[in-house]
Parts: structure tokens; C-alpha cells; sequence
């Protein structure tokens, strides 16, 4: 494919790959120079493999429409991101830092609130959030982390430095189709794994496996762990699946688990009940438990809060860590980690205008078709506003929502997402819109995974990346060598 | 291992298990029908009777003719035994066990749910009926052949055994019922080819007609066929094999004696059987306690390693 990288216009995006001036990025050259020696047939014939190949393997995701859920190939662009190590070494760290001030400040949540006290955070916007949970007061988990498990979503605005969209402490799910991405392409692409020093991404199952067995409150050789999945329906129950066979644990839902007159968790196997050390659960806080949170949820355990109140088991994430991901919360986290750790966060917050504030709130009514407004505890791109794609109507939909309830959003310019090329129909590459979810573990170590879930929004000029909505994903390189 | 998992791996086995003895025996009363005098009487709709199904097929259905019986027994889905329901279980049950099984199984399956869902007009209508048959037969075959060769032989597959020979069982059991109920409709005035055309078909529903001719060496008689069908200790879908199979699994998983002490209570040779008479309505009833036996057999499975 010959590329004439000088017509290749990211409109003064800031492009993964190729410079301003048209140069190819040192990570990206090795890569770049292979595409452009194979012919147009070649790159459509590699694409089709890279579908058949997830065909094969069964990658899929769910989506929910009104005609019922939908299982669909998961969406992938053969072309990688490529990210050099040295940026990514300081990324990392930045990762690391901020999980480990969440983790503090949520601990504190739950004890003595000194943040409040000492005036950080407005104490209402704790004590009016959706995810702060009285039943987790006074409790302290195994290693005191309540957030064993976060994907922190990264996007790189104009200027070419990652910054902070948002904190996923809930149940964060992509990491399997970071694997599988991986794995299409070394099937796909296996020459240049011949020359790039490309790192590999596959320690995360054994990193995982490790941080749960951590938290084990027996101290056992074999501590027993299960994922617990709300089940086949779920839309991430493929992941779900894909962990429980990558780590060689069961996976099991909440009718297969009971709590015992001991306050100890067991679950139902066919030598009897067999005990249970350590949940990775993927079932949100509110279906825990039908005895203390919804009563009607089939998807939960009864006593299961009980029992992790009273140390018999491990629950990742620990409930309640939900507080620290709620979006008004957001905007505090640079703050949080000057208190905590007494350090300059490494990444950067995105700008973020909290709507329960006067003067932020009359800023972002004034400025609605400009700015990204977001419900403060959604996830998966569901019900916001992307202010320059939006129509009048739905400008003034919003306006009357956040009067209404102006604690549940927040608002954040419009960002320049950086660009990549990705192959589109015609066989060309155009640049599209991406951000970038790696995931980080903290149980007695802190991990990160090597670069992370890339997903890209295949539409042109579109800035919305959730699969959910019409978006795709691509293998992320972090590159030794050739910095930048 | 999780009960919740041991108990899908065995009905998966039996829905395949069933899912390929439902298409042999439809197959093979179209070949005995063929061969029937006109003037015997045995209609399409044993088929229904031999499957316990009559009072769900008169909910659904007036005429008792082939095509009705034919869509009730493999393609209609108000019928939970039909070749199609069992299928859509099948499917299910593999689709939530694919943590323990080979992942091409998943391909397997789902490629047999979708060729019998989409040719399952051929297997209504009559002029492709054998072929298509064939082909559900010979890709359940399949499913079992690479779930034998893959699957490591450790509780899991025992669950997989455990089903796939208690379905086998009950289902020869059915098979000499139909054998034997087709004789009594003909009214006692069986001739001999007559017999033989039966009971020859008994054993080919079986896949057990050259087995029969190797082992028992002699023509074929109901006698002979019974007792074969019944206590031959080697042939793999007699009900003595089955139990024989059936005592190994359930050894090898933890409280299995439960179990075994209720299939060691299962006897296949004490109805005694020695001329043409012994196969009239007392057999069948006998036929009938096996099935019970059996079903309870089912139960215990279900108390012992996946209480409610």
C-alpha cells in the first residue's frame, strides 16, 4: 500500500501515529514502513483473517435493543496504536498514583472522613452521592483497598498529553478484548513481532489471579477464588467466561453460592459445599446482596454483605468503591492526591465543570452546543451530551435536566481526541478518534497493564468510542526502543 | 466442580443423547412402514404413544396422520421432547458450560442447531427425510466423538457419561416397546415376515442389526431381540451396558455410592422371556417399570450432585 502520508489530515488533531509534518512517530516506523510494502490486496486479505479469526474465537459482545440482546462480532481495526515505552513508564506511574490516593480517600470515606473535615471535598457531595454506601462505615478490607480493580479511561487532547476522562471502580470490563485483540493480531500481523520490540501484554491474568489470591482472609496455600457473573445475558458475560478459563477458576453465579450459620461463603459443588475466599465479583453493589440492597435481585447472595462485614471473604471490588468514581468526585481527585500522597498528580484531570456549582452551572447552560455534558454515575457513554453534535432540542432537553438535578452532571469541554489511521471501507486509511483504557490492580502489589484497551470510534468525525454505540477497538503497542 | 455446571454437562448429554435417538427412530419407521403389508394396521401416531406424548398431541393436533406425528416429534417446539426443543436445550446447556468444554464444541453445536433448523422441511417432508435424518445422527456422533477425545476423563465427562447412557437406556427401552406394541396392534395374527420385518427394525433403531447377527447367530426373533436389546453385556445401547457404564461414572465421583446402590437395584433379565408370548402386554408393562426405574434413577442423580 503506498501512503502519501503528506495528504494524510488529521485536522489539526494529534495524530498516534504520523507528525504535523506528514514524518511517521518513531514507535510507529517499523509498522508503518511494513503496511506500506504490502500490496492493497494483501492488507484486505489480512483484514478478512482478522474477521474470521473472531469468528472463530468467539469474540462477541452484547448489545441490549428493543428487539432483545443482540450477541455481535466484536469490532476491530487491523491497523495498532502504537505508544512509546518511555511515555508509557510515566503514564503508568501517573495510573499507579492515582488508584493509590482513591484507595486512600475511599478508606477514609468509610472511617474518620478527615478529607471531609479538613474542608477537601464539600461534605454533601459524599454524603448526597448515589454510590456511598452506610453499610460499608467502619469496615476495613483485606490490605485496606477497596479498589482492586480499575480502568481508567485516557484520552490525549490537542497537545498531545494523556489526561484523565474518567475512573472506572466499579466493575470495569475490556480487559479480555485487550487479550483477544492482541492475539488477532499476532495471528494477523506476525512479522513484525519478528522485528518490533513490541511488549507483551500477557502477564494480566496471572497478575490478577495473584492480586485476588492476596486478599484471601484465610491464609491457605490454594485460597479459592470464583467470578461471580450476573449470567449469560449480561453483555460482558464473554469476559467473564474468558477470566474464569484464563486463570482456571469457576465461574459462578449468585444461585451457586450460599452463606453459611458460620458467616462464611461457600459454593454448591458436587462434593458438597466447598468454602470461598475471594469474589471477583461483576455484579454492581445494589444486587450484592437481596437482603440488604435490592431485595428483589435473583443475581446476588444473601448474607453476602454480612459475611464480607465480618472478614469471612474478600469481595473485588470491595463494595462501595463506587464513591470515588462518581463524576462530581472527578473533579476533586487532583486534589485528593496532593492530600494523600503529598505529591503533583502525574496525569492530568480533564477541565470539568461541576453543575451543582452557580457559577459553573450558568457557564454551562450558557454553553451547552460547545461542551460534553455527563450524568455523574453512568457508564458506557449512555445519556450524555455531546454538545457540538447535539440539536437545539436535545440542547434544551439537557438544560431542563440539569436544573432539575443539577448534583447528577457535570460538564467537560468538547475534547480534540487524538486521531489514528484506520483502515475504512474503500481500503484507505483515515485518521479516527480513540482513547485508551488500561487497567490497574492493587491488592499487596499495584500492576498495570502494558498500554491497554484502544477503542476507536469507526465513524467518521464521531468522538463516541463505547462499542455499545457503533465503536471499535485496536491493538495497542508499547514500543521499546525508538523514543521519541 | 459446580453442581450448577455437572448438572448442565448431563442434561446436555441427554438432549444429544436424544436428539439422536429421535431421528433414528423416525428414520426407521419410515423404513418399516415401507415394508409393511397394507393390510397391517400400525400407524404413524405409535410413534407419539411410544414417547408418552398422546395427551400433548391431541391438545395440538386431530389428525393422527405422518405429517402431523412427523412435526410434532421433530419440529414442533410446544412439544418439549422434539428433536428441535431438545436441540434449543442442548444448545442452551453447552452455551452456559463453555468454561469446561473444548471450544470447538461450541462450533459443533451451533453448526447442528442451525442445519436442522434450517433443512427441518426435509425432514417433514418425505422425499429427503432419510438423508437429512442421517445427517443429525452422524453430526450428534460427532459432538460425542470429539467430546470423548478431548475432554479430559476427570468429573466432568463422568457427568456427560451419566447422561448420555441413562437417556440411552430409556430410550432402547422405548424402542422394544414400539417393537412390541406394533405386534399386539397387528392383532395377534402376526405372520412370521411380519415378526421379522419388526423386530428387524427394532434392532436397525438401535443400530444394532449387524451386532445382533454377529453375536446372537441366529435369524431374528422377538425373543432374541428382547434379550439382546436388553442384557447383551457388550453391545452399547443395551440397557445391561448402559447400566454397566452408568456404575462406572457414578463410581468415580465423590458420594457415588449413592447412586450405585440404586443402579445396582436395576434389572434388566428378570422379566423371563422365552417365546413369542412373553413379548404381549405383560412386557410391556415390564418395559414401562424400567422406565420408572430409571426416572428415579434420574432423581437420585439430581439429589446427590446437584440438589436444588
Amino acid at each position: 500500500m503506498t501512503m502519501d502520508w503528506k495528504s494524510y489530515d488529521p485536522n489539526g488533531f494529534f495524530d498516534e501515529l504520523v507528525c504535523r509534518d506528514g514524518s511517521i512517530r518513531p514507535p510507529a516506523r517499523q509498522l508503518i514502513h511494513y503496511l506500506e510494502s504490502l500490496p492493497p490486496e494483501e492488507i484486505e486479505s489480512r483484514r478478512q483473517m482478522a474477521e474470521a479469526t473472531i469468528q472463530e474465537m468467539g469474540v462477541s459482545f452484547t448489545v441490549y435493543t428493543e428487539e432483545g440482546n443482540i450477541d455481535r462480532a466484536w469490532p476491530f481495526d487491523i491497523v495498532p496504536r502504537t505508544i512509546s515505552a518511555k511515555q508509557w513508564r510515566t503514564t503508568a506511574a501517573g495510573l499507579e498514583q492515582r488508584l493509590k490516593a482513591l484507595n486512600l480517600f475511599i478508606n477514609d470515606l468509610y472511617h474518620e472522613q478527615q478529607v471531609l473535615k479538613d474542608g477537601i471535598i464539600p461534605a454533601e457531595i459524599i454524603t448526597e452521592s448515589r454510590n456511598f454506601r452506610p453499610e460499608c462505615i467502619g469496615i476495613t478490607p483485606p490490605l485496606g483497598v477497596w479498589a482492586h480493580i480499575c480502568g481508567t479511561d485516557l484520552v490525549r487532547d490537542g497537545d498531545g498529553e494523556f489526561y484523565v476522562l474518567e475512573d472506572n471502580l466499579r466493575v470495569p470490563s475490556g480487559v479480555s478484548y485487550m487479550l483477544e485483540n492482541r492475539a488477532i493480531t499476532k495471528r494477523v500481523l506476525p512479522e513484525l513481532f519478528e522485528k518490533d520490540d513490541i511488549l507483551p501484554i500477557d502477564g494480566y491474568c496471572a497478575s490478577l489471579f495473584d492480586m485476588l489470591a492476596s486478599l484471601s482472609p484465610r491464609d491457605v496455600r490454594k485460597p479459592v477464588i470464583v467470578v461471580l457473573t450476573p449470567g449469560i445475558f449480561n453483555s460482558a458475560y464473554f469476559e467473564h467466561a474468558f477470566l474464569a478459563q484464563q486463570m482456571g477458576i469457576e465461574l459462578v453465579e449468585g444461585s451457586d453460592l450460599m452463606v453459611g450459620d458460620d458467616d462464611c461463603v461457600y459454593m454448591k459443588t458436587i462434593s458438597g459445599p466447598e468454602r470461598v475466599d475471594v469474589i471477583y465479583r461483576r455484579i454492581d453493589d445494589l444486587f450484592l446482596d437481596p437482603s440488604v440492597f435490592n431485595k428483589d435481585s435473583v443475581l446476588g447472595v444473601p448474607g453476602l454483605m454480612r459475611a464480607w462485614q465480618k472478614g469471612k471473604v474478600a469481595l473485588a471490588n470491595a463494595p462501595g468503591a463506587g464513591v470515588a468514581d462518581d463524576k462530581v468526585v472527578y473533579a476533586y481527585v487532583p486534589e485528593i492526591i496532593r492530600y494523600y500522597l503529598n505529591e503533583e498528580p502525574i496525569i492530568k484531570n480533564v477541565e470539568t465543570f461541576l453543575c451543582d456549582d452557580p457559577e459553573h452551572r450558568a457557564y454551562v447552560l450558557e454553553n451547552l452546543d460547545k461542551l460534553v455534558v455527563k450524568p455523574a454515575n453512568e457508564s458506557g457513554g449512555y445519556g450524555m451530551l455531546v454538545g457540538p453534535h447535539s440539536t437545539k432540542k436535545e440542547q434544551a432537553q439537557f438544560a431542563k435536566l440539569i436544573q432539575d438535578n443539577p448534583r447528577n452532571y457535570i460538564a467537560q469541554p468538547t475534547l480534540a481526541l487524538s486521531t489514528a489511521p484506520t483502515l475504512v471501507d474503500n481500503g484507505s486509511l483515515e485518521p479516527r478518534h480513540l482513547d485508551l483504557r488500561p487497567f490497574i490492580l492493587q491488592g499487596r502489589d499495584t500492576y498495570v497493564t502494558t498500554g491497554g484497551l484502544t477503542r476507536v470510534a469507526m465513524k467518521k468525525g464521531s468522538l463516541v468510542v463505547n462499542s455499545s454505540q457503533g465503536g471499535g477497538s485496536k491493538d495497542t503497542w508499547i514500543v521499546d526502543g525508538g523514543e521519541e | 466442580m459446580l453442581s450448577k455446571v455437572a448438572e448442565r454437562l448431563y442434561w446436555a448429554a441427554r438432549y444429544l443423547e436424544r436428539v439422536e435417538n429421535t431421528a433414528r427412530l423416525v428414520s426407521v419407521y419410515d423404513k418399516l412402514l415401507f415394508d409393511l403389508p397394507r393390510e397391517v394396521d400400525i400407524s404413524w401416531y405409535s410413534l407419539v404413544e411410544l414417547n408418552s406424548a398422546s395427551d400433548l398431541f391431541s391438545e395440538r393436533y386431530r389428525i393422527r396422520d405422518e405429517h402431523n406425528v412427523v412435526k410434532f416429534i421433530l419440529a414442533d417446539d410446544t412439544n418439549p421432547s422434539s428433536m428441535l426443543s431438545a436441540l434449543r436445550m442442548l444448545r442452551e446447556n453447552i452455551r452456559t458450560s463453555r468454561d469446561v468444554l473444548p471450544v470447538e464444541s461450541w462450533e459443533q453445536i451451533n453448526e447442528l442447531y442451525l442445519y436442522a433448523q434450517n433443512n427441518i422441511r426435509l425432514g417433514i417432508n418425505r422425499s429427503k427425510r432419510y438423508e437429512f435424518l442421517d445427517q443429525v445422527v452422524s453430526r450428534c456422533q460427532m459432538l460425542f466423538g470429539m467430546l470423548s477425545g478431548t475432554m479430559s476423563h476427570d468429573a466432568p465427562w463422568q457427568f456427560v457419561k451419566l447422561g448420555r447412557d441413562l437417556e440411552r437406556s430409556d430410550m432402547t427401552t422405548r424402542i422394544l416397546d414400539a417393537g412390541a406394541a406394533a405386534l399386539i396392534a397387528a392383532n395377534g395374527d402376526a405372520s412370521v415376515n411380519l415378526r421379522q420385518v419388526v423386530w428387524g427394525n427394532v434392532l436397525r433403531s438401535a443400530s444394532a442389526y449387524m451386532s445382533y447377527r454377529r453375536s446372537v447367530r441366529m435369524s431374528v426373533t422377538g425373543p432374541d431381540v428382547a434379550c439382546y436389546l436388553l442384557e447383551d453385556a457388550h453391545f452399547p445401547r443395551s440397557v445391561e451396558a448402559c447400566l454397566t457404564q452408568l456404575e462406572i461414572s457414578a463410581g468415580k465421583l465423590p458420594q457415588g455410592h449413592h447412586v450405585v446402590e440404586l443402579i445396582r437395584e436395576i434389572n434388566p433379565s428378570v422379566y423371563p422371556i422365552t417365546t413369542e408370548a412373553d413379548l404381549g402386554p405383560a412386557f410391556r408393562s415390564f418395559l414401562n417399570d424400567l422406565q420408572i426405574q430409571l426416572c428415579q434413577l434420574s432423581n437420585r442423580i439430581s439429589q446427590t450432585w446437584f440438589p436444588a
